[in-house]
């Protein structure tokens, strides 16, 4: 290689990078992969946090709800943590996935910070995560009664995120199964 | 009306920059000298019409002028005062503004400091600051208008600023970040000026060098500043998560401390041209990197501006023009074959290589990991995080193996040193070094070895820097002379090292010392942590400006004596109805005390309460105060006066000359 030919690397190496920012616009890292929207949450065999009995996708679906992935090495968890016990105090049943965790730091999480969850779900080798298509966590699935993902958020629940986003989902959900 | 005129402001803004980026280029072909002069002049109003558009954007928001969108969406008529003026860069629309308004004040403190550089190169320079403004300003303006205005419909009252945002670190934090962001840009535009002169010399380096050092200065108080807020302010207790948006601001920090170490001996011994060069060029486009990283929503993060993908797409095509132009024009222009002066093994050119070497992998492993979950999404391999498990298992020990070269840099020659001689100048400075790294762990109980290697690493940098002080004091009639006889870039040196040895000190102690304690407590309930009683003693109800809040109250016992009170909070704001946590800090040189709320437990007034001691962890961002105070120092030094001086004599004679005409 010349010694003017070695200069363009730099250039050759911007171009390739240039290249993955170009195709990494028109992905959102927030996105479901749409093949999961409307589709009914995946079958899974997994323990549950609490009691360790083995939970099934028959045992927490059934009522709509939101299921909240979440681990304690997450920084985005503890912000969202208050907001999920407020909505959990509104009446509005969370499934925990304790996602690639230890399970005794998770205990403890829930005993200090508080406990919004109808149950945990133990993913601990993020089997289910995998099925879901997470990203990171936290994320939020909206569930309907029939047991289909309706809607994925991904990243921190706060009031504004409810109001604007999932309350109105929340409310055509549980108003369809109602009628 | 004040909006649309700030609207106005900022489109003649555009106009100048356009100006300012063709007229001095187009002299500078022309060698004509009427064109080329024009440039300070433009880079003036550049300065002054962003001004006004920026003063516009802040009295609507002082105004409570809720018909502006930012304004709605980022404030509140309750906000105190000084949060509505911070507000106006807590969003992405004003922040952008901010950024623009810093690159005019850049692009204008060149033209104002530069009287000695020649009329070609400052016309170059000012041109290549005029483009970047260029892009700024119509990503402003087409994507991102700060005075859009929500006509009909004004809300009665905004949604309130981001309540994490309300706080007096971060008023400072982005204007201090921007400075060293933008700041990089001047370095670039000096490199592409000399890319295009066709001349890489040491006079090139020497007008970079006070611009590079007071950049990197500013994007370290920024970093720190940053940091600091996270500690105090999310509430438990962390001070760096390796999050996307740091990594954005750390890149660059990364890249330009070893831009300002290879301009030394680009400048002192005119080596290193090319590298040089394309460290500047690397430095300023990892800063529009971290722009389009923060602003354009391609990764997650927790403090990412809400995204929008036409302002991805205007900054990436932008971010492709400036680096893509420039690193073709590096190809086209850089010297290839290198340069005839040589230097042997031992000598300072070396261990600033190595520095070099450290500090362009370090950015490149942060890059790598910043962007891994992007490429794997890119290539179809699912979605994926990196964490900082990656980043700490990387940039660990590459900090560990720079200290050691560290240390023997300062007092090393140029051009050939020898081992004998560093045997002789640093066998003293060694035999202390490890005697502090053996004895000083000893007096905390159990002996921690990532203590002992932090402290040996510190005091092998500090008395190695001792031992040089002396040998440059010791000559002098007296001590006070000899100090007083030292360079202000000498002392810049001194102190950021000293910083340096300081911050990674905190860095380690901190880390392997901290305790943390999660626990429920009642009013009257005692904890005690380190040696520290905390007494809970009540909770009560507080009022602020825009929000209400629990307030904990504690007392902390040493021995028996109260130390202090601490109240943390827990707080609703009214505005957006969002829960923040508040933790109360009592700071101290050897250790900080942490208190912070969790949510009420049980019925009888129990609360999880967060109890943190955290010893050195001050010395982290004094150690960083340190290194900014040393990269200011630098400025100080007398050959930048002289030139100075110089050339104003010679604008005098010129005067002079011009008159007898």
């Amino acid at each position: 290689m010349g010694p003017r030919l070695k200069l363009f690397l730099p250039l050759l190496l911007f171009v390739v990078l240039a290249g993955f920012l170009f195709r990494g616009l028109s992905l959102d890292p927030r996105e479901l992969p749409s093949a999961l929207i409307d589709k009914p949450f995946p079958a899974f065999h997994l323990a549950s946090l609490e009691d360790g009995r083995e939970l099934t996708r028959e045992s927490v679906t059934g009522r709509a709800a939101l299921f909240n992935v979440w681990a304690t090495w997450c920084i985005s968890c503890r912000v969202e943590h208050p907001y999920l016990e407020q909505l959990a105090d509104e009446g509005i049943p969370i499934y925990g996935v304790n996602y690639k965790d230890n399970d005794e730091a998770a205990r403890r999480w829930l005993a200090d910070l508080g406990d919004p969850y109808v149950l945990n779900i133990v993913d601990r080798e993020g089997t289910l995560g995998l099925d879901l298509g997470v990203y990171g966590a936290p994320e939020t699935y909206l569930v309907d009664a029939a047991g289909v993902i309706r809607y994925r958020h991904v990243g921190v629940i706060d009031e504004r995120v409810w109001r604007s986003t999932l309350e109105p989902l929340w409310r055509e959900i549980t108003a369809g199964g109602e009628s | 009306m004040i909006p649309e005129f700030g609207h106005f402001a900022l489109i003649i803004a555009l106009c100048l920059a356009v100006l300012l980026t063709l007229v001095p280029l187009w002299g500078a072909w022309r060698r004509d000298i009427n064109a080329m002069a024009l440039a300070p002049g433009l880079a003036m109003g550049l300065l002054v019409f962003t001004g006004i558009s920026f003063v516009c954007l802040a009295a609507a928001f002082l105004q409570d002028d809720f018909s502006v969108e930012v304004v709605a969406n980022n404030s509140n008529s309750l906000l105190p005062a000084m949060y509505k003026f911070s507000a106006v860069w807590g969003n992405h629309e004003g922040s952008l503004l901010l950024w623009v308004l810093i690159l005019a004040g850049w692009t204008a403190a060149v033209a104002v400091f530069s009287p000695q550089l020649p009329l070609l190169m400052l016309s170059r320079v000012l041109s290549m600051m005029g483009f970047v403004a260029v892009g700024f300003l119509s990503f402003s303006l087409f994507t991102s208008n700060p005075f859009a205005r929500l006509l009909p419909g004004t809300p009665a009252d905004g949604q309130d600023l981001n309540p994490l945002l309300q706080d007096p670190g971060l008023i400072i934090h982005p204007p201090l970040l921007y400075m060293g962001y933008v700041g990089f840009s001047v370095a670039f535009a000096f490199a592409i000026a000399a890319l295009l002169g066709g001349r890489l010399d040491a006079a090139w380096a020497r007008w970079s060098r006070p611009w590079t050092n007071v950049a990197w200065a500013f994007l370290t108080l920024g970093i720190m500043l940053g940091s600091w807020w996270a500690y105090y302010e999310l509430g438990w207790g962390g001070w760096w998560f390796w999050d996307p948006v740091e990594n954005a601001s750390f890149m660059p920090w990364l890249a330009g401390t070893a831009l300002l170490h290879s301009l030394a001996v680009t400048e002192k011994r005119g080596l290193f041209k090319s590298w040089t060069v394309l460290l500047a060029i690397f430095t300023f486009s990892l800063s529009l990197l971290g722009t389009f990283l923060v602003r354009s929503g391609v990764l997650t993060s927790v403090h990412a501006f809400a995204t929008d993908p036409a302002r991805g797409l205007f900054i990436l095509v932008f971010l492709g023009i400036v680096v893509g132009g420039s690193l073709t024009l590096y190809a086209l222009r850089a010297p290839a074959v290198s340069s005839r002066v040589g230097f042997g093994w031992l000598s300072r050119e070396s261990l600033l290589l190595v520095n070099n070497v450290v500090f362009t992998v370090a950015t490149l492993t942060v890059l790598f990991g910043t962007l891994f979950p992007l490429l794997m999404d890119a290539l179809g391999q699912g979605k994926y995080s990196v964490g900082p498990p990656y980043f700490n298992a990387v940039f660990v020990p590459l900090m560990a193996l720079l200290m050691p070269f560290m240390g023997v840099g300062p007092l090393s020659r140029w051009k050939q040193d020898s081992v004998r001689r560093w045997r002789r100048e640093l066998l003293v400075p060694a035999i202390a070094t490890l005697a502090c790294g053996v004895t000083l762990p000893l007096l905390h109980g159990d002996y921690n070895i990532w203590a002992a290697l932090a402290i040996l690493l510190a005091a092998w940098l500090l008395l190695a820097l001792l031992r040089d002080l002396w040998n440059r004091v010791k000559n002098a009639s007296s001590p006070v002379a000899g100090l007083r006889r030292l360079a202000p870039s000498y002392w810049g040196m001194l102190v950021a090292h000293l910083g340096f040895a300081a911050a990674v000190l905190g860095v380690v102690l901190t880390s392997q010392f901290a305790i943390e304690r999660d626990i429920k407590m009642s009013p009257g309930d005692r904890e005690t942590l380190a040696g520290y009683e905390f007494r809970f003693l009540e909770v009560g109800g507080v009022r602020g400006p825009n929000y209400v809040a629990d307030e904990a109250r504690f007392a902390v016992y040493r021995d028996g004596r109260e130390l202090v009170r601490l109240a943390p909070q827990k707080r609703r704001y009214l505005a957006s109805g969002d829960i923040m946590t508040e933790a109360a800090i009592d700071a101290g040189f050897f250790r900080d005390l942490f208190v912070a709320m969790g949510e009420p437990v049980g019925e009888e007034g129990a609360w999880a309460i967060r109890l943190h001691y955290k010893p050195f962890v001050r010395w982290m961002w004094a150690g960083a105060v340190l290194m900014a105070i040393g990269g200011f120092l630098t400025v100080a030094d007398r050959r930048y006066r002289r030139q100075r001086r110089a050339a104003r004599e010679r604008l005098r004679e010129e005067a002079a000359h011009g008159a007898q005409a």
